[in-house]
């Protein structure tokens, strides 16, 4: 694995380009909030035709349900969540511009096929360190569909958010090829 | 006979369920340190290390481990010459809940049916309440929050006897296989053996409020728990499923005895951030 890359929101196809499976990556600019609640209502809006409540396009999306923030903090603890459950919806978002998500976890096949199609990438977070990572949240805003609370669309301004790409642009996977070497046949 | 009254019931509920969500357990912390020895891959040691700065963040801050504060199950054990007092006990412990979690800025991760409009409740309630009726006058609640990460990897097979050892070893690494990163390894696996569909389920649960370290007290089921737990780690899944050496801290196995044509075998998967929280009235 190579060193560590800085990239800023919204992101651009040529940086995403170079990126490889397994580069460390800080992460920083605004992202946006989502995960099943809200990603079921944005993918509706769009069967319908419909503007979504933010433009998705060279932006990234953070499948996080965060805790409430406690007085004088921007946000409570917001680690990942398990992002195959946003496989159904992450194709349609890609094909209209998302560049990024960020979650845990592996991701189907159907949707690191979108990623090579669309040339999106995923990044993985590290599940279950919600405290550790608040720490690089400076802002949250509420976007949409503040009645579904902790699933809401907020974005977040974030200032080097340490991240590891999963999924890269040409289709490779970090799970599927790190496991491999660490398994031992019985 | 003792009298324990609710609004006591509602004060200890609050309490346990902030610290059990601000407070990695030491013999958690102790078993994750113990990893970083064996774990070969430089990702996986990052991941176990960033675990315990942020178990030692959570604790000083008061903020919650993990963001998904899961759903409050809960281990009653209720004397029979104790007497609860002034009030509904679920409600208790409910009212405990909602105090705690609001009070705790924990998250509310409760909706209110599972399938027509899933609407958040918004106060963490209903709690999930196993409840055993034990001799003497003591009221013991246990609090162990589970999030939804884990405990949708986890599974029940109702097995032939014919399966037997070699059948439940396979359904139990076989479920940690399937499992992958998505259920924030470096996991600990709890098993239930025996009983019938959902005594199954509910001592797999039991299971993973076993302090680690701590083998079954039937030597047979001891040395079960410590093949399964290379067996699995030879799996190479690793921390957050990025590859290694640690994947399963620990597997305890509960059992208990079942029918003459069952053999029902539950894989209740748990999360690094292991949270129980005892208190005894």
């Amino acid at each position: 694995m190579s060193g560590t890359i800085r990239l800023r929101t919204p992101l651009k196809e040529e940086q995403l380009i170079s990126l490889r499976a397994g580069d460390k990556v800080l992460l920083s600019g605004a992202i946006y909030t989502g995960r099943d609640a809200a990603h079921k209502r944005l993918l509706c809006l769009l069967e319908k035709g419909k503007d979504l409540p933010f433009d998705v396009k060279g932006q990234v999306i953070y499948y996080v349900g965060p805790s409430p923030a406690k007085p004088g903090t921007p946000i409570g603890s917001c680690g990942p969540t398990t992002s195959y459950r946003m496989d159904p919806y992450a194709p349609a978002l890609m094909k209209i511009g998302l560049k990024g998500m960020i979650g845990k976890g592996p991701r189907g096949r159907e949707v690191v096929e979108a990623m090579k199609r669309y040339k999106a990438v995923y990044f993985a977070a590290v599940g279950g360190v919600a405290a550790l990572i608040a720490r690089s949240v400076k802002s949250s805003r509420m976007v949409a569909y503040a009645d579904l609370g902790t699933e809401a669309v907020r974005v977040l301004e974030v200032k080097d958010f340490g991240v590891i790409v999963a999924n890269d642009v040409l289709g490779n996977d970090l799970y599927e090829e790190e496991i491999k070497k660490y398994r031992r046949k019985n | 006979m003792k009298q324990i009254h609710v609004d006591t019931i509602i004060e200890a509920v609050r309490n346990i369920c902030q610290g059990a969500n601000f407070d990695l357990g030491d013999d958690v912390q102790r078993a994750l340190e113990e990893s970083l020895q064996i774990e070969e891959s430089s990702t996986g040691k990052m991941i176990i290390e960033q675990i315990l700065e942020n178990a030692e963040i959570a604790s000083k801050q008061r903020v919650p481990m993990c963001q998904d504060t899961g759903v409050a199950v809960f281990f009653v054990e209720l004397g029979q010459e104790a007497q609860v007092v002034g009030g509904d006990f679920a409600e208790a412990i409910n009212e405990g809940v909602r105090q705690g979690y609001r009070e705790g800025y924990l998250r509310k991760s409760m909706v209110n049916d599972p399938l027509f409009d899933r609407k958040n409740t918004q106060d963490n309630t209903p709690a999930i309440i196993h409840t055993r009726i034990v001799p003497g006058d003591r009221l013991k609640i246990t609090v162990a929050p589970k999030g939804a990460g884990s405990e949708n990897m986890s599974a029940i097979r109702m097995m032939k006897p014919a399966d037997g050892l070699e059948g439940a070893k396979d359904f139990v690494v076989e479920c940690v296989e399937r499992s992958g990163g998505n259920p924030c390894p470096p996991v600990i696996v709890g098993v239930g053996i025996g009983g019938t569909f959902e005594k199954c389920a509910e001592i797999a649960k039991r299971a993973l409020l076993r302090e680690l370290g701590k083998h079954s007290a039937d030597s047979r089921f001891a040395s079960l728990e410590r093949e399964l737990k290379e067996k699995i780690n030879d799996l190479g899944i690793g921390p957050m499923g990025l590859g290694g050496r640690v994947t399963a801290l620990a597997v305890h196995i509960e059992s208990f005895p079942c029918h003459i044509g069952s053999l029902p075998v539950a894989v209740n998967i748990q999360c690094h951030a292991a949270r129980h929280k005892s208190v005894v009235l």
